[in-house]
């Protein structure tokens, strides 16, 4: 650091120094190489930060998804090349079409689910009333806990025997008994959809909120003028108005979505019976409970893949959507 | 559009639409607060407040949660450090490969951690960062230095250039005008991008599941997902330690809210 200090206070004054017109190359060069310099010690330790965090692990999963790359792995150093066998035998387990299916439902689900009521929600704090303030920023809180502690209160909550929820629907006479949100393999997923929405409402609703505040009041005031109230205000001028706004809160919350663990980890571990698995969970189990990296590697290839594909796709399709 | 007729009945409304929005956060402090968990039904209010489940949660977390504060602070301070000036190079140098890196961290956020996970496993063993604070860390900051460089750059970018100008026309230096004009004006924007930061990294749960293999290094988080994973009976000690792991983003709404909305909203701009 300090060298640095150093080269630029010598530099520096050539700076205010207006150049002579013969001389000018030296300087200037030299300037350039002084400026390289900076930019380098500026962005350099980010880049290898990336390149170190992000670039070698994506590298490191395309090369494993070829290895049979296992627990004996980290002993030996030995993982011999497999060529496809890895996504040939996770392709064609009946297990990889549960998790794709449970990661398509659950995304969707979940995506319609925060979007809708985070939308209401934003709509509803549009107008200005006692306590908005206060209320719209409390809707954060359950975004900003930790997500497994978020999954240790619905986990009680949804409590088969003597959760919240039941006591109220055997109190109240609606069931007889129990329902087994967690423990039924028909419910589960449907549950574990609900408390995804639950964690993902305040997101979408503190950003749409943002967007409709972006929205001028005028347009409305002429759009009044010309009968659109309410709904066909809605529809002409707030959706179209919000659209990149939109957009941005879908393609992020689907790729956040996609990649979800903590929250089913939490709540049942991706069962019973399978029935909570996602890509990210198997890709978890793969690796990290059967230890066998090379498909687990396999997998979270596959999401990668599915995630990029979406992105480029949506962008894609929006771009052409607002040029037309 | 912005005033309403009737405002009290509005207000009436949105505590509802709150109330319910909040009410598992309630439960969770409700939970906590009593004598003891599954085995008698917990009751709707906390009338007879009883501390054993945060003594018990004290007893068995409270190293863990030291593990997660200090895991959480010295990720703030790497990614500051590593961000802060790559924002100002990207918002403010004009550099050839700037979009690229740009490119690159948008890139990123489309990764899903279990892939990092996956990769550093490998790496950390051969390096013996298994286990070990500084591992975490530098995992953690996964979370923390792309959302940190896009939140200080966003801000560095609205800085007018005859701020910095003024600074160079003096006699100082890049470096100099960096950290003596830059960094002041943009402090907002560095607490609000070292909050968050925070908060990603006293929420991880997946480094914590995936690169610690034993009691040493346990952040609270991790402390949570084993009591799920048994079956549980004692309720309000795991309560007490959700309640526990949940302070900081409680304390951080309240006596931060400016920065903790600016941030919300700033991550999704990029």
């Amino acid at each position: 650091m300090s060298s640095t200090a150093t080269t630029t206070s010598t530099t520096a004054p050539a700076r205010s120094r207006p150049a002579p017109a013969a001389g000018r190359n030296r300087p200037g060069a030299a300037r350039a190489r002084h400026r390289r310099l900076v930019a380098t010690l500026f962005l350099g330790p980010a880049v290898v930060y990336l390149l170190l965090f992000y670039g070698y692990p994506v590298v490191q999963n395309v090369v494993m998804g070829f290895q049979h790359y296992t627990i004996s792995t980290f002993f030996t150093g030995e993982a011999p090349w497999v060529g496809l066998d890895n996504y040939r035998e996770v392709l064609g387990s009946p297990l990889f079409r549960t998790a794709l299916l449970n990661t398509f439902l659950f995304t969707v689900g979940s995506i319609v689910g925060q979007f809708a009521l985070g939308l209401g929600i934003a709509l509803f704090f549009r107008r200005r009333f006692p306590l908005s303030g206060l209320l719209r920023s409390l809707i954060l809180l359950p975004w900003l806990i930790p997500l497994i502690a978020a999954s240790a209160v619905w986990k009680w909550l949804l409590d088969t025997e003597s959760g919240a929820i039941n006591r109220v629907l055997v109190g109240t006479g609606l069931v007889d008994t129990g329902v087994p949100w967690l423990s039924s393999t028909s419910l589960a997923l449907g549950t574990v959809i609900a408390v995804n929405v639950w964690i993902g409402i305040p997101f979408n609703a503190v950003i749409l909120h943002g967007g409709l505040q972006g929205i001028p009041d005028e347009l409305y005031e002429a759009g009044a003028l010309d009968g659109a109230t309410r709904g066909r205000a809605f529809r002409h001028i707030t959706w179209p108005m919000l659209r990149p706004v939109v957009t941005v809160v879908l393609v992020l919350g689907v790729v956040y979505t996609l990649k979800v663990l903590d929250i089913i980890l939490g709540l049942t571990g991706g069962g019973p019976a399978n029935a909570t698995q996602t890509l990210a969970t198997q890709s978890y189990q793969l690796s990290f409970t059967t230890f066998d990296f090379g498909q687990g590697a396999a997998v979270s290839n596959i999401l990668i893949v599915i995630s990029l594909v979406f992105a480029a796709v949506y962008l894609r399709l929006n771009r052409r959507a607002v040029d037309e | 559009m912005n005033t309403v007729r009737r405002p009290w009945l509005h207000t009436a409304a949105g505590i509802v639409v709150i109330a319910v929005l909040l009410f598992p956060i309630y439960w969770m402090v409700n939970a906590s607060l009593q004598p003891n968990g599954a085995t008698v039904d917990t009751t709707w209010l906390p009338l007879h407040p009883d501390l054993t489940g945060y003594r018990t949660a004290l007893a068995e977390q409270g190293g863990n949660l030291v593990t997660s504060l200090v895991v959480a602070l010295g990720s703030v301070a790497l990614s500051l450090l590593i961000a802060v000036p790559a924002a100002y190079a990207l918002a403010q140098f004009r550099l050839r490969w700037a979009g690229w890196v740009l490119f690159g961290i948008l890139i990123s956020q489309m990764i899903p951690g279990i892939v990092i996970a996956n990769a550093l496993y490998g790496a950390y063993a051969d390096l013996g960062l298994l286990n070990s604070i500084p591992g975490l860390i530098l995992a953690d900051s996964t979370a923390g230095i792309p959302f940190a460089i896009l939140i200080c750059r966003a801000f560095m970018q609205s800085l007018p250039p005859a701020v910095v100008e003024a600074a160079l026309v003096d006699g100082a230096g890049p470096v100099r005008a960096f950290v003596s004009v830059v960094l002041p004006i943009s402090r907002n924007a560095l607490i609000t991008a070292g909050l968050f930061t925070f908060l990603f990294t006293w929420s991880d749960f997946l480094f914590a599941l995936t690169l610690t293999t034993t009691e040493d290094v346990r952040p609270v988080t991790l402390g949570i997902y084993n009591y799920l994973g048994a079956y549980v009976n004692d309720w309000s000690a795991v309560m007490a330690t959700a309640v526990l792991a949940s302070v900081p983003a409680i304390v951080l709404l309240v006596v931060a809210q400016k920065y903790v909305a600016a941030g919300a909203t700033g991550g999704a701009v990029k």
